[in-house]
């Protein structure tokens, strides 16, 4: 890089108030939480007691135990379901292509927990599929049954992460890679097994390492479903019955951690050095050949089966939200607007705490996302990386975790004026989403950043313009389609936030949508306007999306309408 | 490598993708032992017709017979031709030597033999001490050689090569030129290789087809096709060339061509037979420009002319010069304190007539 020599005093301040705030809201929270997981409650010393506690006690053995295998059988079933559309839509010419990358990022709209209790009431062991399969073949399947409901839940929503990860990597496979083993005499399994499958492999690891860690992380579907056995609700469940004082919490909090830890860290070793995307021109992605009338057939089937597995979260919400009573019944008795009605009038503070909180996340993200990326690659601030890396290291960092730590470390922080603990103030919660949603946000900032190309800057500079003035006039208005989307996706995913947020709610009237259908899914009653929120809900994260799809489109067909503007290649 | 050296013809190739026809009726004959090109512009097919020989694309129509077998139905893995694909297309996760392996293993060989022969093959390109390295960390020039090993220790019946030079830097490429054809020489190997730059066919080949469109415009050896093209497009691909356009006549002097404007040649071979209208080729190295004082050599037709730039090329300084209506490059070797014309010197354009290429359209 050039022109860093000589840093202005304005950028090494920004850099410092960044480091502060990621010190203050994410390494001290942490810090603490692993540091009390390591003292004696009673005298403070450092102790190995708790961990010895921990595995003494017959149900933390056991919730351990069940998240590693909810984990593991989430990312079993979850390839099930990715590796064919996978297969499908990168080996044959197949219209259902399309259909399969929009059933991709359906899943992820929505978040598990709220289509749990939907899911109960479809595929439960009175829900409407087990009844017709009872009435029509005398037999029920226990698909929602304690853990596998979990997996059953899990794994569809998360299928995605590996089907994304996985198209990639096999449409990153030069054409002639297999040609050249076909060549060399090798066909069939033997060229999937040794050329295909390796060259996949990372994209697969990745996606499914993934896929472990939001499992394994994931708070809200199992409380929803009532299953309590599990690590992350066992956390939840100790500080919010026994208190902040209760150390297994805190023990629990360092097991997620260090899993986190480990399925980011084994995504790591998967795509390090196999950058495999090193295609050269020419044909890129394997060869594809057209389908036959009967495989046609059947990939359609497949695929529409997949598809209605997948959308019946969404179906079974709407069903519930806009149904009277359903129960031991295939559909609901009789359909109403009541549902809606109920939530309009009495618990709209969610829906509009909801769009402030996530829409502050998303403003803290885009603006502290775009200067650590400038300050990163623009600049020669002394210890930059270290931002990258302390903003990128909040993915290891689950919400529960991050909940648990702002409790401990804020409780005894009063905020001055209103007199309240800062753990208990509802500007904790935009502060816990923003530092989640952070890496995300970094990640779009610094594409969108390396779309200008440093030279635009300099020209700037050579023409008067001083390094604040430049970067608000050159830099920022040409990343303006990235941010917006970094933004849209930073504030679609906090809107549905759950386990951070459900840890720092104090009052009703602080509490986000997420918190709301939480609470109006525990009773039966409540269910109906539970699925309301969680359809509003869907709905805003939904149009969030399509908008960002939207933005980002535009500012391609601009980027390449205008190639000047932004010359090719970028900045280093 | 004790096999003999096999012969490919191709007959009445037709292949289409979708409804472009891509390759319209090749017929071709290559001999054993032969370095074969196809030479042409991109999107002339030449590279399609050696993907359908190696058993890549669509199905073609027509008989591809290697050593007398017909394997146009055959698929890749059957055919035994080996194919060192344009970007080497390595395997990024196996090792060089694993690469070099991959086929032996694939024809079940023995571990002690694979390791013989990937030894031998790695030593003949000259790699053995970067045998554990990974593609990745090899130059341009390495994964070059390394995909000719992976490709010669399977004693192919024939060589492809698809466009071998074209991802090199211009020093390396003519290093690699010699270096495959001594590798060819030695294995004594049936080789094609699909190139769109004359210069590489030129040096290499034996022989050489000309494609355009879909069509083998001429077949023959470099220096024939140069001299003697069949069409305007060959003339044309294979160097610059002065076209006129016009009539040819044959009276009893000798026959004769008069160009639209009226320059008039005499022509030392007879254009073909009743042709009537065609076009003349010229090379601009076949012409020479001289001050009007000066002589020629005897028999040469001379033709007024007046320089209208010039252009210094290095080893030549290429004139445009008018004559009539038509700029004519003209070619004049370069020679430290020789003397240059400057644009508006009227100059004497002399023009043998034996280098005249007649060509009916």
């Amino acid at each position: 890089m050039t022109a860093l020599t000589r840093q202005p005093r304005g950028t090494v301040g920004v850099a410092l108030v960044l480091a502060v705030f990621l010190l203050a809201f994410l390494v001290v929270p942490v810090v603490k939480v692993i540091f009390v997981a390591f003292q004696d409650p009673a005298s403070g010393a450092f102790t190995f007691v708790n961990f010895v506690d921990f595995f003494n006690t017959a149900l933390f053995r056991e919730s351990f135990a069940n998240s590693l295998y909810v984990a593991f059988m989430a990312v079993l079933v979850a390839s099930v379901i990715a590796l064919p559309l996978a297969y499908f839509t990168t080996r044959f010419n197949f219209g259902g292509a399309a259909l399969i990358q929009t059933l991709g990022v359906i899943p992820l709209i929505m978040p598990p927990f709220v289509g749990a209790v939907a899911m109960q009431l479809l595929f439960g062991a009175n829900g409407s599929v087990n009844l017709l399969l009872d009435e029509w073949f005398g037999f029920t399947v226990p698909f929602m049954e304690g853990l596998n409901g979990v997996i059953f839940v899990e794994s569809i929503h998360y299928f995605p992460f590996i089907l994304i990860n996985l198209s990639a990597a096999l449409n990153n496979i030069d054409r002639s890679l297999e040609e050249s083993a076909q060549n060399l005499g090798a066909h069939g399994m033997r060229l999937f097994r040794r050329i295909v499958f390796p060259l996949a492999m990372p994209g697969y690891v990745a996606g499914a390492s993934l896929v472990f860690l939001k499992v394994f992380d994931d708070l809200g579907t199992p409380l929803l479903l009532n299953v309590n056995n599990m690590l992350a609700p066992q956390a939840y469940l100790r500080i919010s019955s026994i208190g902040i004082s209760d150390p297994m919490g805190y023990v629990i909090s360092v097991m997620l951690v260090l899993f986190s830890l480990l399925s980011l860290w084994t995504s790591f070793l998967a795509l390090r050095g196999k950058d495999y995307a090193s295609v050269q021109k020419g044909g890129g992605g394997l060869a594809r050949r057209d389908l036959g009338g009967r495989e046609k057939v059947m990939a359609y089937a497949v695929v529409i089966f997949v598809l209605l597995i997948v959308l019946s979260p969404h179906f079974g919400l709407a069903l519930l939200s806009f149904g009277t009573i359903w129960s031991y019944s295939v559909l609901p008795d009789a359909y109403t607007l009541a549902n809606y009605r109920e939530v309009f009038e009495t618990s709209s503070q969610y829906i509009t705490n909801t769009l402030l909180y996530a829409g502050l996340a998303a403003l803290i993200d885009v603006v502290f996302g775009t200067a650590i990326a400038y300050i990163v690659w623009r600049t020669g601030v002394v210890g930059r990386k270290w931002l990258d890396y302390l903003a990128t290291g909040a993915l290891a960092i689950p919400g529960v975790v991050l909940g648990i730590g702002y409790l401990r470390t804020f409780n005894d922080i009063t905020v001055p004026f209103i007199d309240k603990p800062l753990a208990s103030w509802w500007v904790i919660i935009v502060i816990a989403l923003a530092i989640r949603r952070l890496p995300y946000a970094l990640r779009a900032c610094v594409a969108a950043l390396h779309q200008v190309a440093e030279t635009l800057e300099e020209a700037a500079e050579n023409l008067g313009a001083t390094k604040y003035r430049s970067v608000r006039r050159i830099v920022v208005p040409l990343m303006i389609g990235g941010l917006l989307a970094g933004f849209v996706t930073s504030f679609a995913t906090a809107a549905v936030e759950l386990s951070a947020t459900i840890m720092l709610v104090t009052s009703e009237t602080d509490a986000p949508l997420s918190y709301g259908i939480y609470v109006s899914m525990q009773s039966a009653a409540g269910r109906g306007p539970g699925a309301a929120l969680g359809m509003i809900a869907v709905i805003i994260v939904g149009v969030a999306t399509y908008l960002s799809q939207r933005v980002i489109e535009k500012y391609r067909r601009e980027q390449t309408m205008d190639g000047q503007l932004v010359p090719a290649g970028g900045a280093a | 490598m004790s096999t003999e050296p096999v012969g490919v013809t191709i007959e009445d190739l037709h292949l289409s993708f979708g409804s472009t026809q891509v390759l319209k009726g090749v017929n071709l004959e290559i001999e054993p032992g032969e370095f074969f090109a196809f030479l042409g512009p991109s999107g002339s097919g030449k590279s399609t017709l050696l993907r359908a020989i190696a058993g890549f694309g669509p199905l073609p129509s027509g008989r591809i017979l290697i050593d007398g077998e017909d394997v146009a139905a055959l698929p890749p893995w059957r055919r035994n031709v080996g194919m060192v694909f344009q970007n080497y297309a390595l395997w990024p996760h196996m090792s060089v030597r694993r690469n070099v392996a991959f086929g032996l293993e694939e024809r079940k060989t023995p571990g002690t033999e694979i390791r013989e022969r990937v030894d031998a093959a790695l030593e003949l390109v000259g790699l053995i001490d970067l045998a554990d390295r990974r593609p990745s960390q090899l130059s341009g020039g390495q994964q070059q050689r390394v995909a000719l090993a992976r490709t010669v220790v399977v004693e192919p019946r024939v060589l492809l090569l698809d466009e071998p030079l074209s991802n090199l830097d211009a020093n390396l490429r003519v290093q690699m030129r010699r270096d495959i054809l001594n590798l060819q020489r030695q294995l004594r190997l049936t080789t094609i290789f699909v190139t769109h730059d004359q210069e590489e066919a030129n040096t290499m080949s034996d022989r050489m087809a000309v494609l355009n469109e879909g069509v083998i415009q001429q077949i023959g050896a470099p220096m024939a096709l140069y001299d003697h093209p069949a069409n305007l497009f060959v003339a044309d691909f294979l160097g610059t060339a002065n076209v006129l356009r016009g009539r040819f006549s044959r009276p009893a002097a000798g026959p004769r061509f008069v160009s639209e404007d009226g320059i008039e040649l005499p022509l030392a071979e007879p254009p073909a037979a009743n042709a009537d209208a065609g076009v003349v080729v010229l090379r601009p190295q076949s012409i020479n420009v001289l001050a009007r004082s000066k002589p020629g050599e005897t028999g040469d037709v001379v033709l007024d002319g007046m320089v209208r730039y010039r252009e210094f090329l290095g080893a030549v300084i290429r004139y445009g010069v008018d004559v009539g209506e038509h700029l004519l490059l003209v070619d004049h070797g370069h020679r430290p304190g020789e003397r240059v014309f400057e644009p508006g010197t009227e100059v004497a354009v002399h023009v043998d007539p034996s280098h005249i290429v007649s060509l009916t359209e």
